[in-house]
């Protein structure tokens, strides 16, 4: 398994949504990869033709009858949100000022 | 603090319910001794985040009116608990120890919560953790260390370090942890005090603000054997709103714990879970733990299970994976933190301006890695393969469960580091839960106790037991024979040796 790059974490940290700084970015790089060289060796066990397991008790699709019950108080739960406006969630601008 | 409120909160869960039930005391003067302790003590243990003092005198008077009208009360009815910062309690503040969640007043209880408040325990507060449950010294949470007890410089473990030390302090009876690679046991460990991690899907998670989702369980923590079985049933059973809870009667663990015996019984040790990396204190402590326990008629076998050697490894592909899903949820958009919102940045600016100004150093960490096992290119080699090592630990464990019915390790390789020991080395930090792992990669049940100071610096040592899924009954019939001996041998439970604070 190869290394992992800063302009890697770079990525991943876009990905993430993590507005890392360049320190942050520097030290993540060289730890990482330390965490990802110690985990490596599994792959000496790993062979193929093992199930994976997802999950550790086996996980079937559980139903309930189709009842209605309250939901959470709206007031409780707007009163909780960084913003709101007109009894709905304030969101910052979902579009890019080129796509606007 | 007065001598009668020190006598107090000295006392097991267990004989604080009877009393409480037999009208010798009442759950607000029980209540009044444990807020007393925590105002004059949790300055320098930093074991709470939340005291909810108000709340927590309102409901030990209304305990205290329903057993005079003669109402019928549960096995801990009045009892006080502290709750780990990571179940959510509808109006009080649930920070998950992080930045991103600070002042976040839940909507709703958590199934482990409102049991609790059906049950007629008395909450305390919410208790410190490493920032969402991300870490083994609980110097990762948001809002300052919390101090082990046993000396103020060490940590409590982690990432349930605040309820563990809420125990060793005094200041709770009782306390709820969760364990998504240890969190409960290690800190039972190095705080001298009892922890269990139930059987994935015995304990439900609705209202568990989710690190890992196929590894997170709550569990009970307390100073002795006997009031961990009677928190346990109290938390424990099907739960129709988490979907991976186990429609299956809960194993009668207070039996177990009342009954402690071992006459019999084939304990495994676990050759993988011993030698290099434990400290020698921890061992010779352990190793004293196995003659008793071969003294009171049980059978020692060796078992080997082999593949638990690269549980760390797969651990640490699964978790960050399973963690850096489950975070995504925090963008501070409807609840929780939101940065830069100044008319000009963009959604997904907002987004990556909140979420690097509210998660800590451990949770950034754990969420890139997760991003990069999970991405395209990576997934097979690192998520998908650590699956399969997962099945092999479940296999290694299906194998030993057919030559022993329960096995046993070490809980923590070492006892309490300093604080700050190990805070910037993440692999050093990991090789703490070691061998607590694999029990949460299979889904069985396993629990920390105390088995005596360790020679070299005077500290708690714990001893782990792991059994079948489903069989947790077993870890309480064990650990109360255990705990039974040594107390016998002590004159008292090691937690009485806890310096004055």
């Amino acid at each position: 398994m190869t290394a992992i790059t800063r302009e890697e974490v770079a990525h991943l940290a876009k990905l993430a949504r993590l507005d890392l700084s360049a320190t942050e970015l520097d030290h993540y790089a060289e730890q990482l990869d330390v965490i990802l060289q110690s985990v490596a060796r599994i792959s000496e066990v790993a062979a193929d033709g093992i199930p994976p397991t997802s999950h550790p008790v086996p996980v079937e699709n559980v139903f309930r009858d189709d009842i209605a019950k309250p939901g959470l108080d709206r007031a409780e739960v707007f009163a909780a949100a960084p913003a709101t406006e007109d009894d709905r969630f304030r969101v910052p601008r979902i579009l890019d000022e080129e796509e606007a | 603090m007065s001598s009668a409120d020190a006598d107090l909160i000295r006392q097991p869960a267990s004989v604080l319910a009877a009393a409480i039930c037999d009208g010798e005391v009442s759950s607000v003067e029980v209540t009044q001794a444990h807020l007393a302790r925590i105002a004059e003590v949790d300055g320098r243990v930093h074991a709470f985040l939340e005291v909810t003092a108000e709340a927590a005198l309102e409901t030990a008077h209304l305990v205290d009116e329903k057993r005079k009208s003669g109402a019928n009360l549960g096995v801990l009815a009045g009892v006080p608990i502290a709750v780990k910062d990571v179940l959510t309690m509808r109006g009080v503040p649930t920070t998950c120890g992080s930045r991103i969640l600070e002042g976040w007043r839940p909507p709703y209880d958590s199934t482990v919560v409102a049991r609790l408040r059906a049950a007629d325990m008395v909450i305390l507060g919410k208790t410190n953790m490493d920032e969402f449950a991300m870490g083994s010294s609980t110097e990762h949470s948001a809002y300052g260390p919390t101090h082990n007890p046993w000396d103020l410089e060490r940590i409590p473990g982690g990432s349930g370090g605040g309820s563990a030390a809420s125990l060793a302090a005094f200041e709770a009876p009782l306390a709820i942890g969760t364990d998504t690679g240890g969190s409960i046991r290690q800190p039972a460990a190095v705080t001298g005090t009892v922890g269990v991690k139930p059987t994935y899907g015995g304990v439900s998670r609705y209202g568990l603000v989710a690190l890992a989702s196929s590894l997170d369980q709550a569990g009970p923590c307390a100073r002795s054997v006997m009031d961990a079985a009677l928190l346990h049933s109290v938390i424990a059973g099907h739960d129709p709103r988490d979907s991976t809870s186990i429609d299956a009667p809960v194993p009668d663990v207070v039996a177990a714990a009342a009954r402690g015996d071992v006459r019999g019984l084939r304990i495994g040790l676990v050759k993988e879970l011993s030698g290099d990396g434990y400290q020698p204190g921890v061992l010779q402590r352990f190793n004293e733990a196995v003659e008793i326990l071969q003294g009171l008629g049980a059978k020692v076998v060796e078992v080997s299970c082999p593949n638990f050697d690269y549980a760390l490894g797969a651990y640490y592909l699964i978790l960050p994976s399973e963690a850096s899903s489950n975070l995504a949820r925090f963008d501070g958009m409807r609840y929780g933190l939101r940065v830069g919102d100044d008319g000009s940045n963009s959604v997904e600016q907002v987004m990556s301006l909140s979420r690097e100004a509210g998660f800590g150093a451990e949770a950034k960490r754990r969420i890139m890695l997760g991003t990069y096992a999970l991405s395209s290119g990576y997934y097979d080699a690192y998520y998908g393969q650590a699956q399969k090592v997962r099945t092999l630990i479940t296999r290694d464990f299906t194998a030993a469960f057919t030559k022993a019915d329960v096995l046993i390790s070490p809980t923590a390789p070492t006892t309490a580091f300093k604080i700050g020991e190990k805070v910037d080395d993440p692999l050093a930090m990991y090789l703490n839960d070691i061998a607590t792992i694999p029990v949460n990669l299979a889904g069985n049940c396993a629990m920390s106790l105390p088995v005596g100071l360790s020679p070299a610096d005077g500290l708690p040592v714990g001893l782990q037991i792991m059994a079948p899924p489903m069989a947790d009954d077993r870890l309480y019939l064990v650990g109360s024979a255990l705990e039974s001996a040594l107390t016998d041998k002590w004159g008292h439970l090691l937690i009485e040796e806890v310096p004055n604070l």
